[in-house]
């Protein structure tokens, strides 16, 4: 995030696409809840389903799945043409604008509600909402970039954003909602093919002689690695022939279940490193039993930057070890000794190479909330970005093409497949659906199918149905509402017994290698 | 800014402050049931009440603000009275089962109680016992507990914005009552706000008492916002999560998964030790047999057909100290940049 989660309290828009806060960050709904009642906020939802959030909103509107960026170039042709754009914040801190501005001029109301089935009057209200507003937020989730223009999505809610003068202000920005507790400092950490910690590239020269000398090796190869979805690729064809998964289940994860696997038993060895024996686990040659986070000592980096502790509070069980020492001993017995062995020296060390990390220190955790950039130890951190001045110099608009999903509904596949997550579960359910207590709230899997459909396809609530993909077939429970759409089903990637991934197609993103789990076509039926 | 004196102490706070905020921030203590930290002034247990300008009459210090030159005095003999006798309304038909009730210990009505050395209460059952009306399946309702500060309502209103109980008042008979039960998302702010042990948690009943309890400072394990809690550890197992109302984004609020999702850490079917796979069966074996296997198996692959011809998937699931071990691993030991995440997952 740009800004701050407790920011949204002075906002007076806060934009919400593509995010089902309310389910998935429950605990950023509240303060969204908190600035509609107490703070006078207005809220715009834009979002293909009926989610718990459009209770609270001033306004929402419904584009059909995959049509992100024509809806927002529609609302910056609107706001251009009416002159509510912020031209000294334009003039001054950016770039870019007259390309933006000339390349919007076919985004027209008429052309864009076409394209995304929002009526013309809703795509004005909106745009004078958002425009009339000073701050304004946006914030967005997984329903914005998992599609093949994951990046045009966010760089256009960029643009909206800089038109508004809504970058680098309290109150403002553009704020992706991170769906891992972890998933922003696992990117921060160097946990990524291209960049070392804190983003430095392996292409730069400079940052490849620098950790080579820090970590005592002849050179690093500055040609960027392969990114999760390559490497399974990469494996079937023999090029990729060992991997190491620590704490991730792709199986279950990752688009098109059956090409996962494919891929897997193509490999020579596979090692898994996780807390239960997953569906990855399953297929490794050998698997370490790792500790979970109530038996460990850490940080975490959340969504808005801010670094937090993880404390030991229970030993592992049985002979189960902390990942660190698994890593430290593999490394030792492959001729490398780490030099840090304690997870504080470790934070140590990525202080000293880091230097959006320089000033973060277990000592100052202990009492301070930290968000990087944090450059050195007297420094306060960092909670809003890009104030005064962008992180690049100016900040840059780019006229963005709208390009239609990879797969469209047709005669044989007439249904548009969306996935994401309920409240109940994470993820793919190792961990939440273990024991009893969230399961009595979320038991099994259900497909939202609308009523419309429902009827004519002669489905009631809790019947079991087929939705079938070009790439496999799964069988679920129906749960007729109007939250989908209608033409459209959502299913939950969180359960086994119906693993929605055999559905979803490896189409990604060329940039960020997003895979398209919102947009799928598929055929619903009543299952025999 | 007005100023007044509170208890003879000269105070001056922002216009709009209340007597009991203004109070509490001069360092002095008035008794309270109902108020809490993150939700509005509710007024319905009468305990903070006060006297202001000599007025014997009290008034509650929740909800009326400071006034310029007013004189409060919180700590009369008087009010002590006034405030056993409230109190003594309430314990009415509060059953002090104490002994079994997990919240003993740090039950804000037991503090009271003891704070105002009340020992003869008679508890009288009441003619018509209530009866359950609202629980989930994480939440239970103890009915006889429960003393109708509505603080679990107003946090489901207020915090939540979700309205999904209320309370049915009906004199003696009043309880919560369930509004909406589809819109009740076991979340347990409610519990989390509740000042005895009416609302407790299904999950960790009977397995600890709070002064037996280990209570261990961390961030939650699920999703990216970050929401501070304790983990309550007895015997080394994770009995239950509880969090503190001043520490960090969350503020004492959490949602089903952070507060109820702790069960996996003790589950019995925890991986407990390395896995070899033979033949496609698995079969347990040491430490040492494991990382030697993998350590030989990287090496003779890296060998044969290069660095790049292994990769790694670190996780959004681990620290931060470990994800920069695991990719200084792939880098700086296996030798290549394949390293990636489930980032976009």
């Amino acid at each position: 995030m740009t800004n701050p989660i407790p920011d949204l309290l002075k906002s007076e828009v806060i934009l919400t696409t593509g995010t089902n806060t309310t389910e998935n960050h429950p605990i950023i709904a509240n303060y969204i809840k908190e600035a509609v009642t107490k703070r006078g906020a207005k809220l715009l939802v834009i979002d293909p389903r009926r989610i718990a959030l459009v209770d609270s909103a001033a306004l929402w509107l419904r584009p059909r799945p995959g049509t992100d960026v024509c809806w927002i170039n529609g609302l910056m042709h609107i706001i251009i043409k009416e002159g509510l754009h912020t031209k000294d914040y334009i003039e001054e801190r950016t770039e870019g604008f007259d390309e933006l501005s000339a390349h919007l001029e076919e985004f027209t109301p008429e052309y864009v509600s076409s394209i995304t089935g929002i009526s013309q009057d809703d795509l004005f209200a909106a745009a004078r909402m958002y425009a009339g507003a000073s701050p304004a937020s946006i914030l967005y989730a997984m329903g914005i970039t998992q599609h093949i223009t994951g990046t045009d999505n966010v760089k256009s809610l960029a643009n909206l954003a800089m038109l508004c003068g809504n970058v680098g202000v309290t109150g403002g920005g553009v704020n992706p909602l991170r769906g891992q507790n972890n998933v922003q400092g696992a990117c921060d950490m160097g946990g990524l093919p291209n960049v070392f910690t804190g983003y430095q590239p392996v292409l730069n020269d400079d940052a490849g002689n620098k950790f080579a000398t820090a970590w005592g090796v002849d050179n690093i190869f500055a040609k960027p690695g392969l990114t999760v979805t390559e490497m399974f690729s990469a494996a079937e064809k023999k090029q990729v022939r060992a991997m190491y998964v620590m704490g991730e289940n792709p199986v279950l994860s990752d688009p098109d279940k059956s090409h996962i696997e494919h891929c897997i038993a193509s490999l020579d060895f596979l090692v898994v490193q996780d807390i239960f024996l997953t569906e990855t686990a399953r297929l490794a040659d050998v698997v370490f039993p790792a500790t979970c986070f109530a038996e460990k000592d850490g940080t975490v980096t959340n969504t808005e930057r801010q670094v937090s502790r993880v404390k030991k509070a229970v030993d592992p069980p049985g002979d189960t070890r902390e990942d660190i020492w698994i890593l430290n001993s593999l490394s030792a017995r492959m001729g490398y000794e780490m030099s840090a062995r304690t997870a504080k020296q470790i934070m140590e060390e990525i202080a000293k190479i880091t230097p959006s990390y320089g000033g973060i220190s277990y000592e100052r955790l202990e009492n301070e909330r930290l968000a990087w950039p944090c450059p050195d130890e007297d420094h306060p951190g960092t909670p809003v970005l890009h104030v005064g001045k962008f992180a690049r110099g100016k900040g840059r608009f780019f006229a963005i093409k709208f390009i239609p999903p990879f797969e469209s509904p047709d005669s044989e596949y007439p249904f548009l497949l969306s996935t994401g997550r309920v409240m109940a579960h994470y993820h793919t359910g190792t961990m939440t659906r273990r024991g009893t207590g969230l399961n009595r709230i979320s038991p099994e899997s259900l497909a939202e199918i609308n009523p419309v459909d429902a009827e004519k396809l002669s489905i009631s609530d809790g019947d079991m149905v087929s939705i079938t993909s070009r790439r496999g077939s799964i069988t679920v429970k129906a749960w007729i509402n109007k939250r989908s759409q209608p033409g459209m089903v959502f299913v939950p990637f969180h359960f086994h017994e119906a693993p929605v991934n055999l559905l979803t197609s490896t189409a990604i993103d060329p940039v960020a290698k997003i895979p398209e789990f919102k947009v799928s076509a598929v055929r619903i039926e009543k299952a025999s | 800014m007005v100023s007044a004196t509170i208890d003879n102490r000269e105070i001056s706070v922002p216009e709009g402050t209340t007597i009991l905020e203004a109070a509490q921030k001069a360092g002095i203590d008035i008794p309270t049931l109902c108020h809490h930290k993150r939700l509005p002034p509710i007024g319905s247990c009468n305990m903070c009440i006060v006297e202001i300008n000599g007025n014997t009459k009290p008034v509650n210090s929740c909800n009326s603000p400071v006034e310029e030159g007013m004189k409060v005095a919180t700590d009369t003999k008087a009010l002590h009275e006034q405030r056993v006798v409230n109190l003594k309304k309430i314990l009415k038909h509060h059953a002090l089962d104490c002994p079994i009730c997990d919240k003993a210990g740090e039950c804000d009505l037991q503090d009271v109680v003891y704070r105002l050395g009340v020992t003869d209460a008679p508890f009288e059952p009441r003619e018509n016992p209530r009866i359950a009306e609202y629980s989930t399946s994480l939440i239970r309702y103890w009915p006889e507990r429960c003393i109708l500060c509505q603080r679990c309502v107003t946090a489901c209103n207020a915090i939540k914005g979700i309205g999904a109980i209320d309370i049915k008042s009906d004199g003696d008979d009043g309880q919560i009552v369930v509004v909406d039960a589809d819109k009740c998302k076991s979340c347990g702010e409610c519990l989390f706000v509740c000042p005895t042990g009416a609302l407790t948690e299904n999950l960790s009943r009977y397995k600890g008492r709070p002064w037996l309890e280990n209570r261990v400072e961390t961030t939650c394990t699920y999703c990216g916002c970050g929401c501070q809690l304790q983990l309550k550890v007895m015997d080394n197992r994770v009995i239950g999560v509880t969090t503190d109302v001043d520490r960090g984004v969350n503020q004492g609020s959490l949602c089903v998964k952070g507060r109820f999702g702790y069960e996996f850490i003790g589950d019995e079917n925890r991986l407990t030790t390395p896995l070899i796979k033979e033949n496609g069966e698995f079969r347990e074996a040491s430490w040492d047999e494991a990382l030697d296997l993998t350590a030989q198996k990287f090496s003779s692959i890296k060998e044969e057909s290069g660095p790049d011809s292994i990769a790694g998937l670190t996780s959004a699931k681990c620290t931060n100290e470990e994800n920069y071990l695991f990719q200084k691993f792939m880098r700086a030991v296996i030798g290549t940049n394949n390293v990636d995440h489930c980032a976009r997952l």
